[in-house]
């Protein structure tokens, strides 16, 4: 008899997902899926509106990643505009998705994967949370909620706001920095520079107790989309797209980005409301990719920052000469970019063009179509638009990063499923390994439903004919 | 030499707004003395140096004696008048009418290019607006992007017509009207045509500058960056020779 086992809502991610576990006759797991159950629409409501709005309503797609939106946005809308933006408001654009990335890091991190860490998946329910984290290792939970403050407070004083600042606009940033907002900046570096370093050191410090995890723990070879400098740096706000396999061959490099719809492809499936891209050449669903810290770290050449080059070389050593292909490692990859981005930003602030005021270019519609990548904190993020002559959108395409790892979630959900998954029984301890690997991916199910989720989780075994046969529920 | 204009013959009146004695000319309405004396009443339609509309109902007062509300704007003072413009029943009707308004067309402050500058928004704020209890009606409005320096967005429109006003008793181009009834009204540049095929319009902008919300905005502006400039406007009431 064939049994599902439903997990729902995963817990301790951004928005709302469920997950069935389907077993065969003999209670081994025959496959597993992950849905998204929410529907959004933004690709359609955009339609009919003024593209110049498109930062700012694309942008609330989700209160996490908003920048990644605004960034990706405004470059597609450079494209409509035809300029090219003054270099201070790409450095300034830069540094904004920087303070993004590292204050969304420092959230996934600390505040949902760190009790995991901390107190392993068998722990209590109840201790493992950030609040738990907090009476067990107090340095810790300061640390992380310092870290992302940091990130936020840059967004702040560049934006004028935390969350959905409407600052970056097409043709550049609304307006300049001054002087006194860039010395804030600098003052609170040292200090997050320290905090990524003594929480870098102290994850190298528990990774070994995971070791057994790493090759059950969503580990399976796939392809890596990521962008990289013209070199072949880490690259977040600009580049171009690189494909790596999981040998380690470059398969496509220094793809521009307007060039992603000859590369990428779009796929459907009934049972969740997120898409599933693909790599085309290799077709659906072979071109399975991955997109995120992961991708990042294994398809550059190097980082570019005096520390994250030498953190990524330990990355590195993970894995012998091959990409690093356990989504255990997403965590590590986050520390490396936390460090990447705090060097990053000390180093775009260091730079005197920084307060130059010339920050905007002015033109009007000038295309009829504009694409705009981006790194965000999960991945690659790509705005697609195009627009009739008097600038009124009339389509749009978004990708979000979380939509480019839907087909190796399903993937890694199955591989934890077959090897913590026994169909005789429900524990905590198994469920928990299948939620914390979607948490690996940090998925932001707002973003890739294009949700604000509720934290009560739910699991259902089920028979073949439906009947609820065990159920597993806590809130 | 200067002639001074012979003053008109009007009368002073002396009125009670919100239990504060008053004087005022008879020609003038509660809402002008209610402002001269700095007693705030809330509204949308009203601008002064433009006529009279009365059509938003927000400066809507209580007078003793009289069980009507009636609209500050378009009522003159009277010898002897009480006026109530700040009670619990007034407050509740400006915040139904708020409510209405927002439920009636897709205000989405967020991504409004008026965001942080709209005279809708400042309201419902100060009426502690922070839900709309009505359904919201989330039909879809077309947008007129056709002019090349402004934009019309019916979804932000409240009909407060200060743009026909402005437009015919200032410029003098008469471009704007009102087309359609009930819920189908619609602000209209040349019965009907494309704004930016309009022959009429002169291109001045008062009507962009005196829309209270981002319904007429400029070209070019992104989420909270159209900022009304209505250094204009003190000399709108000169210009049409009222006081």
């Amino acid at each position: 008899m064939t049994h599902t086992i439903t997990i729902e809502p995963v817990t301790r991610i951004e928005g709302h997902a469920r997950i069935t576990v389907e077993l065969d006759d003999n209670g081994a797991v025959s496959d597993a899926k992950f849905h998204l159950t929410q529907f959004r629409g933004f690709e359609k409501f955009c339609e009919g509106r003024p593209y110049r709005e498109m930062p700012a309503l694309t942008a609330r797609t989700c209160g996490i990643c908003p920048v990644s939106h605004l960034i990706a946005s405004a470059k597609a809308c450079d494209q409509l505009l035809s300029v090219s933006i003054p270099p201070t408001a790409a450095k300034l654009r830069r540094l904004m998705n920087l303070a993004q990335i590292l204050q969304s890091h420092a959230l996934s991190f600390f505040h949902l994967s760190s009790p995991d860490l901390v107190f392993g998946w068998d722990a209590e329910p109840s201790k493992r949370s950030i609040f738990g984290v907090m009476s067990h290792n107090m340095q810790l939970a300061k640390d992380g909620i310092r870290l992302r403050q940091v990130g936020q407070l840059i967004i702040e004083i560049l934006g004028g706001k935390r969350v959905h600042p409407a600052w970056v606009v097409p043709g550049g940033v609304h307006d300049a920095l001054s002087r006194e907002n860039r010395d804030k900046m600098m003052q609170m570096m040292p200090e997050a520079m320290q905090i990524a370093r003594r929480s870098y050191g102290l994850f190298k410090e528990v990774l070994p107790k995971f070791a057994d995890d790493f090759d059950h723990f969503g580990s399976f070879p796939s392809l890596f989309l990521s962008l990289v400098t013209p070199k072949g740096g880490l690259e977040h706000y600009d580049g171009l797209l690189r494909i790596k396999d999981a040998n380690g061959n470059i398969v496509e490099d220094m793809i521009p980005s307007e060039d992603y719809p000859r590369i990428i492809g779009e796929a459907v499936e009934p049972f969740s409301y997120m898409k599933f891209p693909y790599y085309k050449p290799l077709g659906y669903p072979k071109g399975m990719y991955r997109v995120g810290p992961l991708a990042r770290l294994n398809n550059c050449d190097f980082c570019g920052t005096p520390f994250a080059n030498v953190a990524l070389a330990e990355f590195r050593m993970l894995q012998e000469s091959r990409p690093v292909l356990s989504s255990f490692h997403y965590h590590f990859a986050r520390l490396v970019e936390m460090i990447f981005c705090i060097e990053s930003i000390e180093r775009l602030l260091k730079d005197p063009a920084i307060l130059d005021t010339r920050v905007r270019a002015r033109a009007r519609g000038n295309r009829n179509e504009g694409i705009g990548v981006s790194e965000a904190p999960r991945g690659t993020l790509m705005h697609h638009y195009k627009i009739d002559d008097h600038g009124l959108m009339t389509w749009s395409n978004l990708i979000i990063a979380t939509g480019h790892n839907n087909l190796a979630m399903n993937a890694g959900v199955k591989q934890v499923a077959q090897k913590y998954v026994n169909g005789q029984r429900l524990t905590e301890g198994m469920l928990n390994r299948v939620e914390a690997l979607i948490r690996c991916y940090d998925p932001c199910l707002s973003c890739a439903s294009h949700a604000v989720g509720q934290m009560p989780m739910q699991i259902e075994l089920r028979d073949s004919k439906g009947r609820v046969l065990d159920r597993l529920s806590r809130s | 030499m200067i002639v001074p204009a012979t003053p008109p013959k009007v009368r002073v009146v002396t009125l009670k707004i919100d239990d504060k004695d008053l004087s005022a000319r008879e020609d003038e309405t509660i809402l002008e003395v209610a402002r001269q004396n700095r007693i705030a009443i809330p509204s949308l339609c009203f601008l002064e140096g433009l006529s009279i509309w009365g059509a938003c109902r927000l400066c809507v007062v209580e007078m003793k004696g009289s069980s009507r509300l009636l609209s500050a704007c378009s009522t003159r003072v009277t010898e002897g008048m009480e006026v109530q413009t700040n009670t619990e029943r007034l407050r509740h009707y400006r915040r139904v009418i708020l409510e209405l308004l927002f439920a009636e067309r897709n205000h989405v402050c967020s991504v409004c290019v008026s965001n942080g500058n709209c005279e809708l928004q400042s309201l419902a704020q100060s009426c502690g607006l922070d839900h709309v209890r009505v359904p919201y009606r989330t039909s879809v409005y077309e947008v007129d992007p056709t002019h090349d320096l402004f934009r019309l967005d019916h979804n932000r429109c409240i009909l407060c017509t200060r743009c026909v006003r402005v437009c015919d008793e200032i410029e003098g181009a008469h471009t704007w009207d009102v087309m359609g009834r009930g819920i189908g009204c619609r602000v209209v540049t040349d019965l009907k045509r494309p704004w930016g095929e309009s022959a009429s319009c002169t291109g001045c902008g008062k009507c962009v500058q005196v829309c209270p919300t981002g319904a007429l905005v400029s070209q070019g502006t992104s989420a909270g960056e159209m900022r009304k400039d209505r250094r204009f406007l003190p000399y709108l009431s000169q210009m049409r020779g009222v006081r």
